[in-house]
């Protein structure tokens, strides 16, 4: 398990030794790569800054005269704020339709179907990344939005009191909660794909263990694969989470948008998320209104930074019981 | 992970799809040739870009979105005619169009809304005194549509419009809207409001129209972005008339030629409701006064919405040119395009592709002169 001294010795010597030639040249092009994703991340975070510097500290008179959606009155917080709340809610609520839906998918094509049909399935889960979000879009707004009708206004008529659900259901079911629909189809692949190589990772001496034991198929599953790929799933939902918070066209084409602190997701013109946001009024923005829009996408960035990190953090902490070494 | 990799090729075939098809869209010659095999013989009259040379060159212009249609009819019309011939026109809104001409950056424009004092100033900083060529050449009739079954169309008087609009009327079978439809079987349907959620000359030109002819109700002064909150809305004119006909009882306003198969307002003009035609939208703009102490080849409107017969709700879109330009090429590609744009064939081109109402034969007589003159120097 641990390196005797012998060996580390030989590989330090490997590595000086072998450091020349194509070696070398390998070694530079893979450290400018790295360098240069670091650089990419610092011009558009520093693009961003200065960009949106103009709105963060301009006045609010000076910022609702400029820009035309906004508030009398009100901090670029405030204004911002419904935003935010309207990215995240969209984003989780994808979140919470998608991973219990792609951790299924996934465990059925590693541990119950037979091979064949798992690859075929594999592939056409993978297929479903390769939609661009438009098409997503197109299908949200001519397809789905119609077709939920009915179900909203069942749910918000006899499930009414659950706060989601509450409010009044829209007749043309362009809404937060068919975005979320949209959303969570759109990352149901990232999500997939990744927890599906994880739980074929699963040590097969864990399973035979626990099939040794008398384990069922479930049984295996809960005590050996869940447990190992815990951290793996984590990290696919972030992934998925991410994307979800920086989609644009498919909410930007479903949603019929309002700028509300509202949990009415079943109602119309209560939410708007920043990316989509920024996408209907970029085209007729000038002058402060484009750094106001600027600004806007300087909070999302933040967000997505933080929400990464955070990912980051429950992955790295989980990594040492994942049940790996 | 090859994921991405896929996406991004997705979105690639996508794009390349998109872009085939929007070619095939600039490129249609078909109603401008057939306009143009047609009005052959009166091209003296109309100023038919055809008694000119074969004009070469790029010619760059820019403005309202809601010009894209018919401009990509102009285009592909002048285009044949002058086959060396470029126009490039770049859809950036009318703000940035009337912002391009002033500056110069673009030699012609197109703009939802007549130039202002400040922006004349600096346009004939641009063209020279009195140097500036303004005229409605795209008229664009703007309905109000609705999605109701067993309805195809309704007489609403102008206030009620607007209390349908603000939200205070929220049934269809509204005393109101029944009063003026004694034969439509309305239902207690809710009514859904569908507007604008992105910044539209569309939006400011009906809160205008709004504004104007029921000034107690909708006291809120006209600007890109729809005043009432919580109501329903969609980007786009494609996206209003889809949310419009995926519910039931929604209500929205859009460009005519663009509402598929939702049911139209025959709006009231003073004693009687006038349906939604091309004609009709083409008369309230003859027949409204031109704005006095322009100079001259500035031919602007001051709309009048309740001239009796006439289509009151239409968006009236400007062309922006200079009479003198630095180089000869440029001069005469603008003097050639706006001939065409102007002339019967050019405005049928135009209704043909994007809905407009054609330019009357008066406001015609009266813009040729400006554009015959224009000249380099």
């Amino acid at each position: 398990m641990t390196d005797s001294p012998p060996r580390a010795r030989a590989r330090a010597t490997r590595r000086r030794g072998s450091d020349r030639g194509f070696n070398r040249v390998f070694r530079w092009i893979a450290v400018g790569s790295g360098v240069l994703i670091l650089a990419v991340l610092a011009a558009v975070a520093l693009f961003l800054l200065w960009q949106a510097w103009p709105a963060l500290t301009a006045g609010s008179d000076e910022l609702a005269t400029a820009v035309p959606r906004y508030p009398e009155d009100t901090s670029f917080v405030a204004y911002v704020g419904p935003l935010v709340f309207g990215t995240l809610l969209a984003a989780i609520l994808a979140l919470a339709i998608a991973t219990p839906l792609a951790i299924g998918i996934a465990l059925f094509i590693s541990h119950y179907a037979p091979r064949r049909l798992s690859q075929v399935l594999g592939y056409l889960v993978d297929l479903l990344a390769a939609v661009p979000s438009v098409i997503y879009g197109l299908w949200g707004f001519f397809v789905l939005a119609p077709f939920v009708v009915p179900i909203w206004s069942w749910l918000n008529e006899y499930l009414g009191w659950f706060p989601l659900f509450a409010g009044e259901a829209s007749p043309t079911g362009r809404v937060l909660a068919t975005v979320a629909i949209v959303l969570a189809v759109m990352i149901l692949p990232i999500i997939t794909a990744v927890s599906r190589e994880v739980f074929l990772q699963t040590p097969k001496l864990h399973e035979e263990a626990a099939l040794a034991l008398g384990a069922t198929r479930w049984e295996l599953v809960r005590t050996a694969v869940l447990p190992f790929g815990r951290s793996g799933i984590i990290s696919a939902a972030m992934l998925g989470l991410g994307r979800a918070l920086g989609e644009t066209m498919a909410v930007l084409m479903i949603l019929s948008p309002g700028f509300l602190y509202s949990f009415h997701i079943l109602d119309s013109a209560q939410h708007q998320t920043i990316a989509a946001y920024i996408a209907l009024d970029f085209p007729e923005a000038s002058g402060l209104a484009v750094n106001t829009l600027i600004a806007t996408g300087l909070v999302l960035f933040v967000i997505t930074l933080a929400v990464n990190m955070g990912a980051r953090a429950i992955v790295a902490r989980r990594k040492e019981f994942s049940g790996a070494n | 992970m090859n994921l991405s990799r896929f996406t991004r090729a997705g979105s690639a075939v996508a794009v390349g799809v998109l872009a085939l098809s929007l070619a095939a869209c600039g490129s249609d010659p078909e109603p401008a040739d057939t306009a143009a095999g047609d009005d052959t013989a009166d091209s003296t009259e109309t100023g038919s870009a055809e008694d000119m040379e074969s004009l070469s060159g790029q010619l760059s212009g820019g403005g309202a979105s809601s010009q894209e249609a018919a401009m990509n009819a102009w285009r592909a019309g002048f285009q044949q005619m002058n086959p060396d011939a470029t126009v490039n026109y770049d859809p950036v809104g009318s703000g940035g169009g009337r912002t391009g001409f002033g500056d110069g950056s673009y030699a012609f424009a197109g703009s939802d809304a007549a130039l202002d004092e400040e922006e004349l100033a600096a346009a004939e900083a641009q063209c020279g005194p009195g140097g500036v060529i303004e005229f409605p050449g795209y008229v664009s009739p703007v309905a109000v549509a609705f999605n109701l079954e067993g309805v195809d169309s309704l007489n609403l008087q102008p206030e009620t419009i607007a209390s349908i609009f603000l939200g205070e009327i929220t049934q269809w079978n509204d005393e109101a809207i029944a009063a003026d439809n004694p034969d439509a079987e309305l239902p207690d349907t809710a009514i859904t409001v569908v507007h604008r959620s992105d910044e539209s000359g569309t939006t400011e030109n009906f809160e205008e129209y709004l504004y104007s002819v029921a000034p107690d109700i909708w006291t809120e002064e006209p600007s890109g972005v729809w005043p009432v909150e919580g109501q329903e809305s969609a980007q786009g004119t494609s996206g209003v008339v889809g949310a419009a006909q995926a519910g039931e009882g929604t209500i929205t306003y859009a460009d005519a030629s663009q509402i598929a198969d939702l049911g139209t307002v025959a709006v009231g003009v003073g004693d009687e409701f006038v349906p939604y035609s091309a004609e009709a939208a083409a008369e309230v703009v003859a027949q409204s006064p031109r704005t006095e102490g322009t100079s001259e080849y500035v031919y602007t409107i001051d709309l009048e919405r309740d001239i009796a017969g006439t289509y009151p709700i239409v968006l009236v879109s400007y062309s922006l040119a200079c009479t003198t330009y630095a180089d000869e090429e440029t001069a005469g590609l603008v003097k050639g395009f706006l001939t065409y744009l102007a002339s019967e064939e050019g405005q049928q081109a135009a209704a043909d592709a994007a809905g407009s109402a054609p330019l009357s034969d008066t406001i015609r007589q009266a813009v040729m002169p400006g554009i015959e003159s224009i000249s380099a120097g």
